[in-house]
């Protein structure tokens, strides 16, 4: 791929974050990718610019400005209020070669992994996936891109020095968002999804939204997960109770969700999710490689189990030897409601 | 319908241990297996084949012994088995990648159909899957759950999202990527072992497909890895609590009051 020209790089600016949103809200990773990026406009000396997309999302602008949007680039279709791969990636590209931005992060979500690999492949990007952190050189605008590979074991470091825009997708929950400054306002640039970029390639019929699971694996910074140990879908019950005490998610091993206790979007590990929660707590959870290269980089990893030389107790920061039948009744004695 | 499925050759981690000194995984000396992600995607095609009729071919990039992924396929049901190998790849980003699979997809030619795995399990990007359809102009579907229905011009996919999921018509050719949850893949029968043993694969070089030598390997690949460190090793001095239930339960929400974490 021929390298830009210094020049035409030059010609490259601001930073943008490409939204989130959903059900008419804006996801938190978006103020997350928000407060990441405003360290690097500010580092530029550039501008933040907020790309959202969507049905109704024009009323949205002032909420990205209060999270710290510089500009918001808007598409409000109807079209948009579901989930069209190629429409999306269409306008984005246009967008992306009218306004020459330097960089641009997306929230490493299920939509954000299938929509911006499309983008910058048409547009001739490089693009880093699941970023864990990201800088600027101030002076020439390159962005180090910080990734785990090999199921976190290795942190690479990625450049894109010889082509604009640079682009990345970044976890979830590891950026920190800004608080909310209601003072802060903003620029508004309206444009329309095109004739052209209406493909017809795709059609959703139906939309299920989980509405018995609060809160999922890829948000909550408690997730309760249960293995083996826990026996059946009765003990996971149990483990529900305390993830809505501290207002976490429910995660499983694959050996759980194999004997059918809980549902697949509940796996972690390998062939499931890798998750970046504060706390982790393994119930009756063995820890094989498969099931620890997708949590092993929660902040706190707390394990319940009657042998204390699993590899998961070894793992942990806190291991607690017993009963987890027993025991999780207690901490959901303990823990101070939310 | 003639389907291509896309598969690697990973690194396998059932032979992996901690290091007790880093708590990392520590993998040395494993052997190679093919990306765990794309054995649902060779099932999914297979099934799909015996449902409907017609051609399951499987590809790969990679050196020359890739092939043993390919003769994996072979023996659960893939008719055909292609290897993009050749120098010239080496270094190739997920951009180069996916033009250069992109390329022996034309090269196969009538292709109605590309199943790939969400993502492998050494790069984890999953970009390389979106990454052909664009190439291909093909539109796309990712974290594919079930196929509920399929017809000669169109194809009905369930996609898995963080909050639900949704049920999806594409015009066909497309791109899948597939999840776990959506087949259990087949044993190996004894015939199936024989055919992949006795088939001749053939290898395509960059050449053969017609690649632009400008688009693969380092030179297609606008992302550079500068530097790859191990991660920051987790905390070594872990609390044991084997007390009364009641007793580790408090101790535990102690610590978490100490972190400011409930």
């Amino acid at each position: 791929m021929k390298a830009d020209t210094e020049e035409a790089r030059g010609s490259f600016k601001n930073i943008w974050v490409v939204a989130e949103s959903l059900g008419g809200k804006v996801q938190k990773v978006t103020y997350e990718l928000l407060g990441a990026a405003r360290t690097l406009a500010d580092k530029r000396k550039s501008e933040l610019w907020c790309i959202v997309m969507g049905d109704g999302v024009a009323d949205q602008a002032e909420e990205l400005f209060h999270g710290g949007a510089d500009v918001a680039l808007v598409i409000d279709d109807p079209r948009l209020g579901r989930f069209l791969d190629e429409d999306e990636a269409a306008a984005l590209v246009r967008l992306i070669r009218k306004h020459k931005p330097e960089v641009v992060i997306c929230g490493a979500t299920t939509r954000g992994r299938a929509l911006i690999p499309r983008v910058a492949v048409t547009a001739d990007c490089g693009l880093t996936a699941d970023c864990t952190g990201l800088d600027i050189d101030p002076e020439n605008g390159d962005l180090l891109q910080t990734r785990p590979a090999f199921g976190g074991n290795i942190m690479a470091t990625i450049r894109c020095s010889n082509h604009r825009p640079q682009m990345s997708t970044v976890r979830p929950r590891v950026m920190n968002a800004l608080a909310l400054d209601p003072e802060r306002s903003g620029r508004i640039i309206m444009e329309n999804l095109l004739e052209t970029e209406k493909t017809n390639l795709k059609k959703v019929l139906e939309i299920f939204r989980d509405t018995e699971n609060a809160v999922n694996l890829a948000d909550a910074r408690f997730i309760i997960a249960g293995g083996r140990g826990v026996k059946g879908p009765e003990g996971f019950k149990l483990l529900k109770a305390l993830a809505e005490r501290v207002n976490g998610a429910v995660g499983a091993s694959r050996a759980a969700v194999d004997s059918g206790w809980v549902p697949y979007n509940h796996q972690v590990g390998q062939t499931g999710q890798t998750v970046q929660a504060t706390v982790y707590v393994a119930c009756g959870i063995s820890g094989q490689i498969q099931h620890l290269v997708g949590m092993q980089s929660c902040d706190y990893i707390i394990a319940i189990d009657k042998n204390p030389e699993t590899p998961m107790m070894q793992l942990a920061d806190v291991a607690i030897v017993g009963d987890l039948f027993e025991i999780i009744p207690e901490l959901v004695k303990e823990i101070p409601g939310t | 319908m003639k389907i291509v499925v896309c598969v690697k050759q990973v690194p396998g981690s059932n032979d992996a241990k901690i290091d007790p000194e880093t708590k990392r995984i520590v993998r040395e000396g494993i052997k190679a297996v093919t990306n765990p992600f794309d054995t649902y995607a060779v099932e999914e095609a297979v099934r799909i084949k015996e449902k409907i009729g017609g051609e399951v071919v499987v590809l790969t990039m990679g050196p020359p012994r890739a092939d043993i992924v390919l003769r994996e396929g072979i023996s659960v049901g893939a008719d055909k088995a292609v290897l993009l190998s050749d120098r010239a790849f080496g270094g190739s980003d997920t951009w180069a990648t996916s033009y250069a699979l992109a390329k022996a997809i034309e090269k196969i030619g009538g292709v109605d159909l590309v199943i790939c795995g969400k993502q492998a399990i050494d790069g984890d990007t999953a970009q390389v899957g979106p990454g052909i359809a664009a190439q291909l102009g093909w539109p796309q579907a990712t974290y594919v759950m079930e196929v509920p229905r399929l017809s000669e011009d169109s194809i009905d996919v369930k996609r898995m999202h963080e909050d639900g999921w949704d049920l999806c018509r594409i015009a066909l050719p497309a791109v899948l990527t597939v999840v776990k949850d959506i087949n259990q893949p087949r044993i190996p029968t004894l015939r199936g072992r024989l055919a992949a043993q006795k088939i001749g694969i053939p290898t395509w070089t960059a050449a053969d497909i017609g690649a632009d030598s400008a688009l693969i390997g380092l030179n297609g690949s606008p992302t550079r890895v500068v530097k790859t460190n191990p991660p920051p090793a987790r905390e070594k001095a872990s609390m044991k609590l084997d007390g009364t239930p009641a007793d580790s339960a408090r101790k535990l929400v102690h610590e978490l009051r100490l972190r400011s974490l409930v």
